[in-house]
């Protein structure tokens, strides 16, 4: 099969790649570049394990073909950590023990991350539907809730302090 | 009178298995009980911290490994707390106390003077310079356990029985490898399996399609799939595969719009679980109400498709895998390739949420056929999510049909209930069986027999949860097994006790109102159990129930309690809805009682997550087939609650530190779909049996009302 060239930014390092046409973004990442935070759970963009930030914008990778990754800019839950310094996000869902399994966590973070970028204090009803593309069999609903209204507070405790 | 040893202890009585001072500054304790997501990782290193006086941050607790740990069973059932919980804490204190005393000998200091600080032995508060660390090279570990030593008293807990944060979650929110399907091994290639086209399918032929160079096929009777250097190939190569593969089809389902049908065709083997005769009771009985409550089959449904990976060296394979029972599958293996069980190992690697049997020892055993293909290389398979939904063990439809019977003072008197349901009991090594899907593809391969359903008590089985937990003089139980499985069941969360409280918490609703008393007040006159009625009264004043609103007007309130197992932990519910046909759940309150408890956090993240676990089961889940297939085969034809849907989730835990620990995972199963039931009866002033509560069973319960 013919392979298709990729110039993609991952997580800040662009990458110069090679994939089969038939290749969803979310093999690439994790089998070429390593990454595990994506994960694989339905295959066809059903659940959301598998969200990462297309140019900004939350989008399952397992449905997404490899090849119209280029020239994009690509985030996974790894990439947004500031060195060693976890994301509001990700701190409040530590804060607030919002995981179970955890398995549905990474793109549940990303979902998170998306929505206070574009709207920094959102109401419980919007994040409820923020975040409706990521399903969570352990039922860790409530607690994921709160994390993320908890970061949008403290992001507007800061920005007001 | 002694004491005896938690009975895992007594099984795997070497101290030296349970724990390790080796390095520096860190316990590692073993233990068999598996993490999948419960948090029990984590309760177990606070008991640990806690009877050895270290620091939490010291303990660390090491992957289970049929090679290295303490064989406790399948990680099932509520019971790990109370089985490894235990076992880790006699161990514990047995260690401490073989530490205290050769420092005694050594420093030649009265042992009632030492004490341990975060691990260092000191004499009257001063350090001695010994700890367990510059003692571990003595050997002190290499002993049996011997007679069991008194523990910490809980009230001078001060790690456990505190809200800890859970120690796998720091990689979870910032997706460091974790799981099995993130682990790359060296060597390693990529397997994936072709499933027959249905349950009873034949494979005729496995076809000749063109595959790339490099992929290798296997094919051993039904039993065919690909093995290639990547995953993208493998999944080609078995797409081409299911393609080019012809099958004998046979339709062997059930018809999905005739559960009861199927329920009570038999053959069953029926055994009486529980009875108590009072015939003055029985005779006292002026009315009788009979009922039947049904489920569908129920997909676990884990957030991530089953993996298994496999190696074999030299006639031994490694096997590493998500399993809830690490060394039954060890088991299961060697008897299925007739094997010596030394020649296999299983290693747990984590994986998603499984809330029972799912597909995780098949993937394992895919794998272990797989990579005989290619020695001394590793093979990981990874199911599709297809597969997940209509090959991983369901749990079985039901019917509950009870009988009960009120006096004339409106109290209960009689209470019949039978229950037809598959067994739950299925996972692998039941009944001497290896019970895996690829063996039964094999050729000469056996069916997977039908499940078994465990001691015909209260406590297990479809029958969990069948006997009231209510003050009824006179009551018989009956289970009815069924002996044929056209669709492969095994244990699901809670196992029989969702439908069984469902279908009893219900019939309280029912009765309460033929005896002109509130849900509550009917409860409490036939509970005098004060651990089940201060649940009850708790969850009641958390959401008000005194000065709810009267329901019938789009708007209901209902209340579901049970003693999980009947001898496990305690929980009360109720639920607010608003429902015409299509019910919206908008709250749950919770109160439970679980004994003495070692991570209050934990314990409400379990409790809250079985809430709404349950409240999907009840409002939204039903597996879907045709006569020869699983159709629900991914969320859009399985849906669950999501983000949108989920209620608020309130908890309460109700203290009892003076009794003994009990799981929490599955306590609230039971009564959460009683009281949504209730409340939507409430709500819509029609009474819905037949699980789920979707908007078609609404409105044929309103229009047959």
């Amino acid at each position: 099969m013919d392979q298709h060239e990729l110039h993609v930014t991952v997580n800040g390092e662009s990458h110069l790649l090679s994939c089969q046409p038939d290749a969803p973004l979310l093999d690439v990442l994790r089998h070429e570049l390593g990454l595990s935070g994506p994960r694989f759970g339905c295959g066809l963009g059903l659940c959301g394990a598998c969200f990462v930030l297309i140019d900004g914008e939350p989008r399952s990778s397992c449905d997404f073909p490899a090849w119209a990754a280029d020239g994009r800019q690509v985030t996974t839950v790894e990439g947004l950590l500031d060195g060693d310094t976890l994301d509001a996000v990700q701190q409040a869902f530590l804060d607030e023990q919002a995981a179970q399994c955890g398995y549905c966590t990474s793109g549940m973070v990303v979902s998170a991350v998306a929505l206070l970028r574009g709207n920094p204090s959102p109401t419980e009803q919007e994040v409820r539907e923020a975040l409706d593309g990521n399903l969570c069999r352990c039922g860790a609903h409530r607690r994921v809730i709160g994390a993320v209204m908890k970061a949008a507070s403290e992001a507007a405790g800061r920005a007001a302090g | 009178m002694s004491e005896s040893l938690p009975a895992t202890l007594a099984a795997n009585p070497l101290l030296a298995v349970w724990l390790d001072f080796t390095e520096p500054g860190v316990v590692t304790i073993r233990s068999g009980k598996v993490e999948y997501g419960q948090g029990v990782w984590t309760a177990l290193c606070q008991i640990a911290a806690e009877e050895l006086d270290v620091e939490l941050a010291r303990v660390r607790i090491a992957p289970v490994s049929t090679a290295t740990s303490p064989d406790e069973g399948i990680t099932s059932g509520s019971r790990s707390i109370e089985e490894s919980g235990s076992a880790l804490r006699q161990a514990c204190a047995q260690a401490r106390s073989a530490f205290l005393s050769t420092a005694s000998d050594l420093l030649g200091t009265d042992l009632s003077a030492l004490a341990v600080a975060d691990g260092e032995i000191t004499d009257g508060g001063a350090r001695t310079g010994l700890s367990y660390w510059s003692m571990s090279g003595r050997g002190l570990l290499d002993r049996a356990a011997g007679e069991p030593r008194p523990a910490k008293a809980p009230a001078r807990w001060s790690v456990a029985g505190r809200s800890v944060p859970r120690i796998d979650l720091p990689d979870k929110v910032t997706g460091r490898p974790r799981f099995l399907h993130d682990l790359v091994l060296p060597g390693m290639r990529y397997g994936r399996v072709v499933r027959p086209p249905g349950p009873a399918a034949v494979l005729l032929s496995p076809g000749d399609p063109p595959l790339p160079a490099g992929v290798l096929v296997v094919r051993d009777g039904s039993f065919l799939g690909a093995v290639a250097p990547t995953d993208r190939m493998a999944l080609a190569a078995a797409a081409a595969l299911a393609k080019a593969a012809s099958w004998q089809l046979t339709a062997s389902l059930p018809d999905e719009h005739d559960l009861r049908g199927f329920l009570l065709a038999g053959p069953a083997q029926t055994v009486i679980v529980d009875e108590q005769h009072d015939q003055r009771a029985a005779a006292a009985v002026t009315r009788t109400l009979t009922a039947e409550f049904t489920r569908p089959f129920l997909a676990h449904a884990s957030m991530a498709p089953s993996c298994g990976i496999a190696c074999w060296d030299e006639g031994q394979v490694t096997v590493w895998s998500h399993t809830q029972g690490p060394f039954a599958l060890r088991g299961a293996i060697a008897t299925g390739l007739g094997l010596a069980p030394g020649r296999v190992t299983v290693n747990h690697v984590e994986g998603a949420g499984a809330y029972g049997h799912n597909g995780a020892d098949d993937a394992a055993m895919d794998a272990v056929l797989l990579a005989r293909a290619v020695p001394g290389h590793p093979v990981r398979v990874l199911w599709r999510r297809e597969d997940e939904m209509s090959w991983a063990p369901l749990g079985p439809a039901m019917l509950a049909r009870v009988s009960a019977g009120l006096d004339a003072g409106g109290r209960i008197a009689s209470w019949r209930q039978d229950v037809w349901s598959n067994g739950f009991i299925g996972r692998p090594g039941t009944g001497g069986e290896p019970r895996l899907l690829a063996l039964a593809h094999r050729a000469g391969g056996q069916p997977i027999s039908p499940s078994a359903d465990g001691p015909p008590t209260g406590a297990m089985g479809s029958t969990r949860n069948a006997v009231p937990g209510y003050d009824i003089a006179d009551r018989v139980v009956v289970r009815h097994r069924l002996l044929t499985m056209p669709i492969r069941t095994s244990s699901l969360r809670s196992l029989g006790a969702f439908l069984n409280v469902f279908a009893i918490e219900s019939v309280m609703d029912e009765l309460a109102a033929v005896a002109g008393a509130d849900p509550l007040a009917f409860r409490l006159a036939h509970l005098s159990d004060p651990r089940g009625r201060r649940v009850l009264e708790q969850a009641a004043e958390l959401a008000g129930w005194a000065t709810r609103p009267a329901g019938a007007d789009g708007t209901g309130y209902g209340l579901g309690y049970a003693r999980y197992k009947g001898t496990s932990g305690y929980c009360a519910a109720v639920a607010r809805v608003e429902a015409e046909t299509e019910v919206r759940l908008t709250h749950l309150w919770l109160a439970v009682d679980v004994g003495r408890i070692i991570n209050p956090d934990g314990v409400i993240n379990q409790v809250e997550g079985g809430a709404i676990q349950s409240a999907s089961w009840a409002l939204r889940e039903r597996v879907r087939f045709d006569r020869t297939r699983i159709t629900s085969v991914n969320w859009d034809s399985y849906p669950i609650l999501r983000f949108t849907d989920v209620p608020q989730v309130e908890v309460r835990l109700v203290d009892a530190p003076g009794e003994r620990e009990t799981g929490a995972g599955e306590v609230a199963q039971g009564p959460v779909a009683g009281a949504i039931g209730n409340a939507v009866a409430d709500a819509v002033g029609a009474r819905v049996r037949d699980l789920p509560l979707s908007r078609d069973q609404v409105a044929r319960a309103i229009a047959d009302s």
